[in-house]
């Protein structure tokens, strides 16, 4: 397998082509001028201007992203400070550990229902955007624990304790050299819990109340009903757009740094 | 030990607050409305307890429902350590300083409506979609294209869920000591062997996470199946939805929620310790 790298490396390549397939796919069908997605009749740039008078697309692409906001921020937080709590041992960090792996693993359509019997039948929460913050951070968690947590276990404890002794108060420490070292972690938690909020169909299906249907949930009801809207296919692949973006803006940030500092990129 | 203790608690007990009463608390729940009797009311599970629930779901009717998942399950599972593993293996040894990068387009993809992709999929598998064309040029294409069938819901699948299976083998991948396959290779192994003697048991705890992340939701998954694969092909979590959104039987959607649990926690009982790194 080392001998031969450009076997591997073809392999890599077609993988990466069906993962890129369908969005390729999306971007070309976003500018067909018929509905169709399976038959590309002609070029026009109508789905765009329709997406951009849609209202009802525009209104939950809002309440959509102040849902992944709101959840990114809450389980960035608290599932930061829960990764630092699993730092060290002690006895019972066995039993945390099963806790928040559950999450990752329990199927999310009995996520969903459970926590539609929860809402509705024992704790009075009323559907909505209250019901479906609680449910979205409490799916998002254990992704920002499992990945800042692999970063804190990589850490050097040497580098805190260097800071320490020489004289740096505990939040000092942590604001100087632990809060760096863990930031990409942070970020990329972050972003893990933003885009699982961001993209969830089927628990947030269970818990949409009148008037606060997320994007997802808005795309799927009327999916099934005639199939997906080409001002979707459109949206799709804007936003697509705008993560390679940022993410050549990060690449090109990082690296100019890293040139003035002489050294090799490093970025998360 | 006690101070240790009590700070490693202090910062745990916002996720477990959370997780205890908007996890385990609807998921205690699931369980006590899972031996309700059936109302005619709207979505009303009341007592006296039953194992009518049980008995229902465990009618040999909803075998194939079963055993159809359990296929897409296994069968997604072992398609995406095909396609994960190569990509993971490649980042990790020749992605040099790109390897952020190549990971981060991993999941690029994945910054776009799950349901627009679904649909793309759609397109490109049915009767005049590009797969077909394509195939049709050196004369493999199917009548009507490769929509609403088996191997459709699978591709479905795997497509959705791959990324959770690349992450951990990397991060495995990444931990994993290339020098050793050198040494194989000087010590006269070939590439079978070497893969299977060296580089399997040293990644083995990503190889077991990335199963496990891929397998349960996999299996509880409604959407994907619904989508690509019609109405013929309804699975475990379809049928579970059903109960909650049309059926109105919540105590047979519950009993069917708590043995999808239970096979959950069988999985985590039989991995044991090994994937505990990387989960």
């Amino acid at each position: 397998m080392n001998r031969r790298p450009w076997v591997l490396g073809t392999v890599a390549a077609l993988v990466f082509v069906f993962l890129y397939a369908p969005i390729v796919w999306l971007a070309i069908a976003s500018f067909n001028s018929s509905r169709s997605l399976s038959r590309i009749s002609g070029v026009s740039t109508q789905w765009y201007e329709e997406l951009f008078r849609d209202t009802r697309v525009l209104e939950s692409l809002q309440l959509t992203l102040q849902l992944a906001l709101a959840s990114a921020v809450i389980s960035t937080v608290i599932g930061t400070l829960a990764a630092f709590g699993l730092r060290r041992a002690f006895p019972g960090r066995g039993l945390w550990t099963v806790l928040l792996s559950l999450p990752l693993v329990v199927p999310e359509v009995v996520m969903g229902v459970a926590m539609l019997g929860f809402f509705v039948k024992l704790a009075g929460i009323p559907l909505g955007f209250g019901a479906l913050l609680f449910a979205h951070v409490a799916f998002s968690l254990s992704f920002v624990v499992v990945v800042v947590r692999s970063r804190v276990s990589g850490m050097d404890v040497r580098m805190e304790e260097a800071a320490a002794d020489l004289g740096a108060s505990p939040l000092v420490v942590f604001r100087t050299v632990t809060l760096p070292l863990v930031a990409p972690a942070v970020v990329a938690g972050a972003a893990f819990a933003f885009l699982l909020s961001f993209d969830d169909v089927v628990i947030s299906s269970y818990l949409t109340g009148v008037g606060s249907t997320t994007l997802p949930v808005f795309v799927y009801a009327q999916a099934s009903k005639r199939g997906i809207s080409p001002e979707i296919v459109a949206l799709s692949t804007l936003m697509v757009a705008a993560t390679a973006l940022l993410l050549v803006i990060g690449v090109v940030v990082a690296s100019w740094r890293a040139r003035r500092a002489g050294s090799t990129a490093q970025l998360v | 030990m006690l101070r240790r203790w009590l700070k490693a608690n202090a910062l745990l007990t916002p996720t477990g607050l959370w997780l205890g009463i908007f996890l385990i608390a609807p998921l205690a729940l699931v369980v006590q409305f899972s031996f309700a009797t059936r109302d005619t009311g709207v979505a009303r599970a009341v007592l006296p307890w039953t194992t009518q629930a049980y008995l229902t779901a465990l009618d040999p009717a909803f075998l194939p429902i079963f055993g159809r998942t359990l296929v897409y399950a296994v069968a997604t599972t072992v398609a995406c350590l095909v396609l994960g593993f190569p990509l993971a293996w490649f980042i990790a040894r020749h992605g040099g300083r790109y390897r952020t990068v190549l990971l981060a387009a991993v999941l690029i993809p994945f910054w776009s409506s799950y349901l627009a992709r679904i649909y793309a999929w759609k397109a490109l598998l049915d009767g005049e979609g590009l797969v077909n064309t394509v195939l049709g040029w050196v004369g493999l294409d199917r009548d009507g294209g490769f929509l609403l069938t088996h191997g459709a819901v699978v591709l479905g699948l795997t497509y959705g869920f791959l990324p959770f299976m690349v992450l951990p083998l990397y991060v495995a991948c990444e931990r994993f000591d290339f020098r050793l396959v050198e040494a194989s290779y000087d010590l006269g192994h070939g590439r079978v062997s070497t893969f299977f003697r060296i580089v399997l048991p040293g990644v083995l705890t990503g190889v077991l996470a990335g199963s496990l992340l891929v397998l349960v939701p996999a299996a509880g998954d409604f959407v994907t199946p619904k989508l690509l694969g019609g109405v013929d092909q309804s699975t475990f979590g379809s049928v579970i939805d059903d109960q909650f959104r049309g059926g109105n039987n919540w105590p047979l959607g519950s009993a069917m929620a708590v043995l999808l649990l239970v096979l959950v926690v069988l999985v985590l009982v039989l991995r044991g310790k090994r994937g505990e790194d990387v989960l």
